[in-house]
């Protein structure tokens, strides 16, 4: 036994401040994992989504493809439109995403005259690469993402988007 | 009658001394327009007090018709401002006052900083005055969400992104924000909702109560 003897008062305020802190947890516990589900939540891997754009139709010179799939946003399922810039580099067939990795703008390919086959970001004059990677010196911190790409029956299909793998 | 029933509530609850604590206090000359028209710049806190309170309660009436829900929360805010009588004029209030409430803390603390009010032994209160300052700016940004027309959406999207490049964190901070790892949909709508209308406002009035009480208890700053 130690000599520290425990007195009323202190057993008392021990007891109540422990149940007070199992209310306090029991309380809180259920409502901050509520809270963070999405955050925890494992994304189940995207299915590959049919374009109209035929591999055979494709150049170096990079298209905007747009397509179309269903998504299920919670409880609400709708049908969404997306666009990827399709070119072929070699035999490979490469799709970037058009979202500029500085603030979310639309990127288009070669529409800034002054820097001709460069994809260009209105917003705030981002350019980047063919391959998407970013040019140094405007505000993009990062190369464009790129969308895994496959090909079924002679078209483009899209996947998930990934991290830029050429930049 | 009033009196009256003053008097009764009074004579049991002994009222006097709150109200006289909440109500009675001394206004320094070197703070009244009345006796130096410059010292308007002292308004300035309780003008955002005031605009505070018109944007709590057009709020509150806003919601009698707004849905935070992908499908009606735009017709929902279209039906109120054109259908609604006074609609525009609610909206309009809340909207308008949101911009001016911005306008008058900046102006707020202006005048704090110039007249160095924020020295000991203040400092807590100004603190206290950068977390009201940040959660307004919070209320704003949620609040820009909510008609979920294309302006909205799309700032938010641009909102999102600059909280994603915090380092380390802000794919975490995004994700808890937006409610979706890619999509920003259904669940932002409704989270920005439930932290414009109860999480913020909450945060809110406690920093409100700790402004006041503090400057209640440590006086106005002397004149310059």
């Amino acid at each position: 036994m130690s000599n520290n003897r425990v007195s009323r008062r202190q057993f008392l305020n021990y007891t109540l401040t422990g149940v007070g802190g199992f209310m306090a947890a029991g309380m809180l516990m259920p409502m901050v994992r509520f809270a963070i589900d999405p955050a925890l939540q494992t994304k189940a891997d995207g299915d590959f989504v049919q374009t109209s754009q035929k591999v055979a139709d494709l150049t170096e010179e990079p298209v905007k493809v747009d397509f179309s799939y269903e998504q299920v946003d919670a409880w609400y399922t709708s049908e969404v439109t997306d666009t990827a810039w399709v070119y072929k580099s070699g035999d490979a067939v490469v799709a970037l995403s058009p979202v500029c990795k500085h603030l979310g703008c639309t990127v288009n390919w070669n529409s800034d005259t002054e820097h001709p086959n460069q994809f260009f970001c209105a917003c705030h004059g981002g350019r980047y690469e063919k391959t998407g990677k970013n040019v140094p010196g405007t505000p993009p911190l990062g190369p464009l993402d790129e969308y895994e790409v496959s090909e079924q029956d002679g078209f483009v299909m899209l996947g998930k988007k990934i991290a830029n793998t050429r930049g | 009658m009033l009196n009256k029933i003053y008097d009764w509530v009074d004579e049991r609850l002994d009222i006097t001394p709150i109200w006289r604590d909440i109500a009675d206090h001394e206004v320094p000359e070197h703070v009244n327009p009345a006796h130096h028209f410059s010292a308007f710049v002292y308004c300035f806190g309780g003008l955002t007090f005031f605009i505070t309170v018109i944007q709590i309660l057009s709020g509150m009436f806003l919601t009698m018709y707004y849905v935070p829900d992908v499908e009606n929360a735009w017709k929902s805010v279209y039906y109120l401002q054109n259908e609604v009588a006074f609609g525009e004029i609610v909206r309009g209030m809340h909207h308008w006052g949101a911009s001016l409430v911005i306008v008058m803390m900046f102006l707020h603390t202006l005048r704090v900083f110039f007249t160095g009010s924020y020295k000991k032994p203040r400092e807590l209160n100004w603190i206290v005055g950068v977390l009201i300052f940040c959660v307004m700016l919070g209320l704003g940004f949620t609040g820009y969400l909510l008609p979920w027309d294309m302006k909205a959406l799309f700032a938010t999207k641009v909102g999102i992104e600059i909280a994603a490049s915090v380092p380390f964190i802000g794919e975490l901070i995004k994700v808890l924000l937006a409610g979706d790892a890619t999509i920003i949909g259904a669940q932002t709508l409704t989270r920005f909702f439930a932290i414009h209308v109860f999480f913020l406002p909450a945060a809110l009035f406690a920093l409100l109560a700790a402004h006041f009480i503090m400057i209640r208890r440590q006086g106005i700053s002397g004149p310059l």
